[in-house]
């Protein structure tokens, strides 16, 4: 188990530092930043200046250096855009407003797409199976911006029952949550039907039934605590598309977290904050799967005890 | 009537289990009848696919749904008929009264909880007690099945126990709730021969500490001997040859029976000599109009392709009937002597 | 699914001859028309945009845009990504241990930002989303192909080959590689429909294949802002991604039964 651990949180490192390299690498890939940064007027001394101030004179290899020391103190530098806030300060400060979308979306879908797909396992092949399969198929098909779109024209513009956009109160959070969640709930029961079926099919199955145990308890504690292992290893790349996903819903519904950050950043070319976006992403993507797989070990015994 | 004492401790009769496949409408246990006594070993013996299996899960009523189901026939628990009960009275039946032990002791056991919450939910299905005493019975229930140190191997996983070990914990899962029936399908299959050994010497020990009746499927006619008293062979869904299993070892009646007898090595042959079944058993959706073995039999007549052949006794002694499904027994010439 | 799947690819590989009128220069007195059944003509049977444009002819050219956009994604990727998995697979030792470390790597990234980043440091056109699409997807292939080649390389033929004296690259391309290539297929087929949401998804957010190509993805990202006074401008390329790659999911998931049923969902 520890050993088991110790060797995914390495491999977890190993990917930020990678994530790190092609944060670095992206703004020297663009051409200098200081052309980017400098004001149309200025001379050639004052891009010097700013030169010998980034270290931008120094050998790439130690330029990454200072970079990811900086990095690793949380400092990208300043914003170009937002004059007179740091890039990491402006991704703190719309953090928030993303876990608390994506968390809602994460935990509705999970709600939903648990217990749907659990039963389209027990039902198999009735209507409710069909039903089910249908809505995930579709779910899987849609693109989540135009299922956004749709459901702003649908709700809020044609039957105004909810807002359009923005981030307010808890109606706020119902249409970018259904078009954010839809995708991972299909998913999310594809899953956790194919698991399900599997195990219901197992001897172990078949011995609680001889024990004498109640069907729902065979099905919801014997077999799902079995099953649950499949989705949960998907559950970490749900987290990480929630955040990935954040950058196009955001942009839709007009959220304001780190995704319309992202996109904003992008579009005005404003490179330490998508720098700092970048690697904080990476970052919850790989503590997301690093608990993930925690998980996993602690669900299944056959890990825990290597 | 009989008295109750006399009663035996599960009787089935005429039951009939049908599964929906794809190629049809199957009758997989097609009237089939057995019962065992207090303390008796009833032997089911047969192929894969002669039924054996689902009729022991059609005892339970666990048969696969919603494909299976169990058309007509009694399952009587003590003069009970098990087929009338609801499911919820079925399950205080199923692990209290009947338990079984299945074949793979490496897939029957819960790889994601311990040794002892399995033990211990199977006691406590059928048990109104404080958890603490429900471990110490778990405890106890682990020790009757030989399994060493049970106070420490409560906290053990399955994949950290040997295939012997797994298999003496189903031991105490299925006899946890001290049941008046067992059925064994094929318990020892999956093991070692070594470990087999051990494995039906510490049921037989059980059972004379308990008096438990014993159904035990298997298709080794060497497991028979060892531990039935009385054995149904099956053959393509029906009960062929029923009897006390000295009669049947010693005077085979069914040609099957003969034939499944001849295939089991005796330690001192050769193994050269094994003699198996020519052909295959007939397929359930194109059954035989006559007797199902015809196709197969070296000793088939005419009457045998159009007819299925009744029960027919071959002798009714003190301890109970031996009776043959062989068109064979009404003309006696017939019967080629296997010794 | 066939029917759609047909009526996908007949208009991608027609759009030229068929569609009724230009998808990039549109007429300004024709501008924002709707839909037949909803005041329209059959003139403009979906509509037109905000420039005059008619909504079906820029779809059934948008479906050609989607259409060679993941299957040389796909392709690419695939092609990256079985070489390696071949690898990986056939000569294990220090080969298989770096290349897995980096498919490890890649797929602890979340590769749409870095697509997104890709796409916006080496700005948007198709060979960005190609090289995008085909770095999201070469770590799948390798996994996958390497499990393949890890049992198939030990199978009676491979050692046969090999006794009589067969190269290691004439062993992998004639023995390996024709037994992993249902596998490869299958993987293909399912992951078409994910590569044109992707795609999709890119163009929206102005990243991925730039105007005035008529993708899809940009479509909807126009007819965002009419949403209210233009519905259809938004709807119709939406749908025609959401029908496409249910059919090709459908498609997928028929192909892996047939094919390969010990593949899992992915």
């Amino acid at each position: 188990m520890k050993r088991y651990l110790v060797i995914r949180s390495l491999q977890s490192l190993l990917a930020l530092l990678a994530i790190s390299v092609i944060a670095f690498a992206m703004s020297h890939l663009t051409g200098s930043p200081v052309d980017a940064m400098l004001p149309d007027d200025a001379g050639p001394e004052e891009a010097a200046r700013l030169t010998k101030l980034w270290g931008l004179d120094l050998p790439l290899y130690e330029q990454y250096f200072v970079f990811l020391g900086n990095a690793l103190q949380g400092n990208f530098g300043d914003s170009i855009k937002w004059q007179g806030q740091t890039a990491f300060g402006l991704v703190l400060e719309r953090l928030p407003a993303t876990i608390q979308l994506g968390g809602f979306a994460i935990i509705v879908s999970t709600i939903i797409a648990l217990p749907v797909g659990v039963l389209a396992a027990v039902y198999k092949d009735t209507p409710f199976d069909s039903a089910g399969k249908l809505v995930a198929l579709l779910g899987q098909a849609m693109p989540n911006f135009w299922l956004g779109i749709v459901l702003i024209w649908i709700f809020a513009v044609h039957l105004h029952w909810l807002p359009t956009s923005g981030r307010g109160g808890f109606s706020h959070m119902i249409l970018p949550a259904i078009a954010m969640g839809w995708f991972q709930v299909a998913a999310f029961m594809r899953l956790t039907r194919s698991a399900m079926l599997e195990v219901l099919d197992s001897e172990y199955i078949k011995l609680a039934r001889i024990k004498g145990v109640p069907e729902r308890r065979v099905i919801w504690v014997h077999a799902l605590k079995n099953a649950a292992i499949a989705p949960l290893t998907y559950f970490g790349v749900i987290a990480g598309s929630i955040f990935t996903g954040s950058v196009v819903i955001e942009t839709v519904f007009a959220w304001p977290g780190t995704g319309l950050l992202a996109i904003d950043a992008i579009r005005g070319r404003d490179f330490p904050v998508i720098q700092a976006v970048v690697v904080t992403f990476a970052g919850v993507f790989i503590v997301a799967n690093l608990i993930v797989d925690t998980l996993y070990a602690y669900l299944d015994p056959r890990i825990r005890y290597q | 009537m009989r008295s109750p004492s006399e009663r035996p401790a599960l009787e089935v009769r005429d039951l009939e289990t049908r599964i929906d496949t794809k190629l049809g409408l199957i009758k997989a246990v097609d009237g089939v009848s057995f019962s065992v006594e207090h303390g008796e070993t009833l032997g089911i013996v047969g192929e894969s696919g002669s039924g054996k299996s689902i009729a022991a899960l059609s005892i339970l009523r666990l048969v696969p749904k919603p494909s299976a189901y169990i058309a007509r026939g009694q399952v009587l628990l003590d003069g009970e008929d098990l087929l009338e009960k609801s499911e919820n009275e079925m399950r205080k039946v199923r692990g209290k009264r009947i338990s079984m032990i299945l074949q793979d002791p490496q897939t029957s056991l819960n790889p994601v909880f311990s040794i002892g919450f399995q033990v211990v939910e199977a006691i406590g299905m059928h048990a109104d007690a404080p958890r603490k005493t429900l471990v110490q019975r778990a405890v106890e229930a682990l020790r009757r099945v030989r399994v060493a140190d049970p106070e420490r191997r409560v906290d053990d996983f399955p994949h950290q126990m040997s295939g012997g070990m797994k298999q003496r914990v189903v031991g105490a899962i299925a006899l946890g709730s001290f049941p008046s029936v067992l059925i064994a399908d094929e318990p020892t299959t999956a093991l070692d021969v070594t470990i087999q050994a051990q494995y039906l010497r510490l049921l037989k020990d059980i059972q004379q500490e308990t008096g438990l009746s014993i159904i035990f499927i298997t298709h080794d006619f060497g497991v028979v001997a060892r531990m039935c008293d009385k054995v149904a062979v099956m053959y393509a869904g029906r009960v062929v040859e029923y009897g006390p299993v000295r009669a049947i070892f010693n005077s085979p009646a069914h040609p099957y029976t003969k034939a499944l007898l001849n295939s089991v090595p005796a330690v001192e042959e050769d193994v050269d000599r094994l003699y198996s079944i020519k052909g295959q058993p007939p397929a359930f959706w194109d059954m035989p109009k006559g007797c199902r073995f015809e196709p197969r039999c070296d000793v088939a007549m005419e009457r045998c392709k159009t007819e299925y052949p009744a029960k027919l006794a071959k002798a009714a002694t003190a301890s109970g009937g031996h009776y043959a499904d062989c068109w064979a027994l009404e003309e006696p010439e017939w019967i080629p002597s296997r010794s | 699914m066939f029917v759609l799947v047909v009526l996908l690819v007949i208009p991608a590989l027609s759009a030229d001859w068929l569609a009724p009128h230009d998808p990039i220069r549109g007429s300004i007195p024709d501008r924002l028309k709707p839909p037949v059944f909803f005041g329209g003509t059959w003139e403009f049977a979906l509509g037109t945009d905000r420039l005059g444009r008619d909504i079906l002819s820029r779809i059934m050219h948008g479906a050609k845009v989607s259409l060679s956009i993941s299957i040389a994604g796909i392709l690419a990727g695939g092609v990256l990504g079985t070489a390696l998995g071949l690898i990986a697979g056939y000569f294990r030792g220090l080969a298989d241990a770096i290349i897995m470390r980096l498919v490890d790597i890649t797929m602890a990234l979340p590769s749409i930002l870095l697509a997104l980043v890709l796409a916006v440091t080496v700005g948007p056109s198709f060979q960005t989303i190609i090289v995008v699409v085909t770095f999201v997807l070469w770590a799948l292939y390798a996994r996958q192909v390497r499990g393949e080649v890890l049992s198939i390389r030990e199978r009676d033929f491979v050692a046969r080959a090999r006794v009589a004296g067969a190269s290691d690259l004439r062993i992998i391309v004639r023995h390996i590689l024709p037994n992993a290539a249902n596998t490869i297929i299958v993987l293909a087929t399912l992951q078409v429909g994910s590569v044109i949401l992707l795609e999709a998804g890119l163009s929206f957010l102005g990243v991925g294949i730039p105007r005035p190509t008529p993708a899809w993805g940009l479509m909807v990202a126009d007819g965002r802002q009419l949403i209210v006074s233009a519905w259809w401008i938004a709807f119709f390329p939406g749908l025609a991604i959401t029908l496409t790659v249910f059919a090709l999911n459908l498609l997928g998931d028929w192909m892996r039964d047939r094919l390969d049923p010990r593949l899992k969902e992915v």
